[in-house]
């Protein structure tokens, strides 16, 4: 099964409370995913008040500046890996720091028929 | 046609079921398929065993039947090949059937699922109940329910939900989910607050005959048997719940003699196993507070102080209002009524809108003679009753109360 991971900021964090402890740092987990082979591709984005959002209505194309949802949460990153199952890809997502200090959507690709 | 036929079938059902569901899952990887199969498979069982006669084997010749139904859907299908090699070497009677059940009850009460489609799924795919009973069960339109059951099956699909027992390292995060599930389907049957009463008693008992399959795969965990221990003492004393009419009597006015006092005895006996392992949880307190009420010979001879103290112990395991509420009772019945009415004090901005917490207040300021305030409470308490014959236990209270001396 193939997945994107949505690396995301999470609002509900309190920044107040001493950071929580994530089970490894983004360079471990990189170099883990990368030798287990389940890790196709991945990066970091850029904020999301550098997004620019594309729209064609009635044939008229409207930019706007801004992600698509505005919300104080926004995808920071993307992972595609590749691994047995949804258990395997959630074990995977837990290990990134993100899961930790944000969240991680984890979302299948569309399998197609033939 | 005879009755008989009609029963065997029923019996089959309430014992086949999920094995055959669960095999046919396994080896087909597709849900609807092996539904429909074993649908068709009853079906079938209907129609025949009350002229054939019943067969030695029911579920031997039950899962050959749902087998050969697969295989014929299948044929059907020119893209399900690999499949079809699959089912034609599947044995009718696998070595695999009690791991097979395990893995659907697992991958039914997946965490990526939502608490009320896994509970939809395990009726519909694990105990066979047909998405209109389940609907009827949980006061849902059929179609809500069928919507819920489809997208619950796809989402298993699309996701990747694996169909697997976890392996040991995942398996002790993962059960609790599992439990959670089958203390909903208990909880459902048990309290009649809404809903059709025939429609829920058998869900409990199915959480029961799941429960007792869980603990059967998995005796080495303490709170599967105290879960079921917990079920079975609960379920123990349905016969003294409601009166002729079918009202709640509390435990205090219960005829214990109607009480099944064999299932006592074996909940207790189960609850013991359990507590030997010294891995307490809160469904083994919970049973603990069960077995107490259950094997006391009258209400006047219940340990109340026991039951404090396994509220005490509960209330640290689970804060949660209802647990909060129950141990307030419990001191008030251990302490008198003065200390229960200060303890709800205590707990009352908890439990906003709870109708229990103004009948409680009510059953201690009677208690106490203070007949005028209890009135005033048994009146808040009705505001907030769900159910008709909660409505009328309160009214009753309330007539009792407001009378002339």
């Amino acid at each position: 099964m193939q997945y994107l991971l949505f690396i995301n900021t999470s609002p509900d964090i309190d920044k107040t409370q001493p950071a929580e402890k994530e089970p490894m740092d983004i360079e471990d987990w990189v170099a883990r995913m990368d030798a287990r082979g389940v890790r196709k591709f991945g990066d970091r984005l850029q904020a999301a008040e550098d997004a620019t959002t594309v729209r064609v209505r009635k044939g008229e194309l409207l930019v706007t500046d801004g992600p698509f949802v505005e919300g104080k949460d926004y995808i920071a990153g993307i992972d595609i890996i590749e691994c047995e199952n949804l258990d395997e890809a959630i074990e995977i997502a837990r290990l990134h720091p993100m899961a930790t200090h944000g969240n991680v959507e984890i979302r299948p690709f569309w399998v197609w028929e033939d | 046609m005879g009755g008989l036929a009609e029963e065997a079938v029923a019996r089959a059902h309430r014992e086949e079921w999920g094995r055959i569901v669960a095999t046919l899952i396994r080896v087909t990887g597709d849900w609807t398929l092996a539904e429909d199969s074993a649908q068709d498979a009853f079906e079938q069982a209907l129609a025949r065993w009350g002229t054939d006669g019943v067969p030695s084997n029911p579920g031997a010749w039950l899962t050959t039947v749902a087998k050969n139904r697969a295989i014929d859907r299948l044929r059907r299908s020119a893209t399900e090949r690999a499949k079809l090699q699959e089912v034609m070497v599947m044995e009718s009677q696998d070595d695999d059937e009690l791991d097979d059940r395990l893995r659907l009850i697992f991958t039914c009460c997946h965490p990526a699922l939502t608490l009320e489609a896994r509970v939809a799924l395990t009726l519909r795919t694990v105990a066979g109940l047909t998405t209109g009973e389940i609907a009827r069960a949980f006061l849902v339109p059929e179609v809500t329910m069928a919507q819920r059951i489809v997208r619950a099956k796809a989402k298993i699909r699309n996701a990747g939900i694996p169909y697997r027992v976890p392996p040991g390292h995942l398996l002790g995060e993962r059960l609790p989910g599992v439990l959670a599930v089958l203390y909903v389907l208990f909880t459902e049957g048990y309290s009649a607050s809404s809903g059709d009463r025939l429609v829920r008693e058998p869900l409990a008992e199915e959480a029961i005959r799941v429960t007792r399959l869980l603990a059967l795969l998995m005796p080495d965990e303490p709170e599967v048997g105290g879960l079921l221990a917990l079920m079975v003492l609960q379920h123990a004393r349905r016969a003294g719940r409601t009166d002729a009419a079918g009202d709640p009597v509390s435990i205090e006015e219960q005829d214990r003699s109607a009480w099944d006092h064999e299932a006592i005895a074996e909940g207790v006996a189960i609850l013991r196993a359990a507590l030997r392992r010294h891995r307490v949880d809160t469904y083994q307190l919970q049973a603990v507070i069960a077995a107490e009420h259950a094997t006391a010979p009258s209400w006047a001879q219940t340990d109340f102080r026991g039951i404090v103290r396994a509220y005490d112990d509960l209330a640290r395991l689970d804060p949660s209002p209802v647990i909060a509420f129950n141990r307030a009772i419990a001191w008030g019945i251990a302490e008198g009524p003065e200390v229960g009415l200060h303890r709800l004090d205590l707990i009352a901005d908890r439990l906003d809108g709870y109708y229990l917490l103004p009948a409680a207040r009510a059953d201690f300021l009677r208690r106490l003679g203070r007949r005028r305030e209890a009135a005033e409470q048994y009146e808040l308490a009705l505001g907030l009753a769900p159910s008709e014959p909660e409505t009328r236990f309160l009214e009753r209270r309330l007539a009792e109360v407001t009378a002339r001396e």
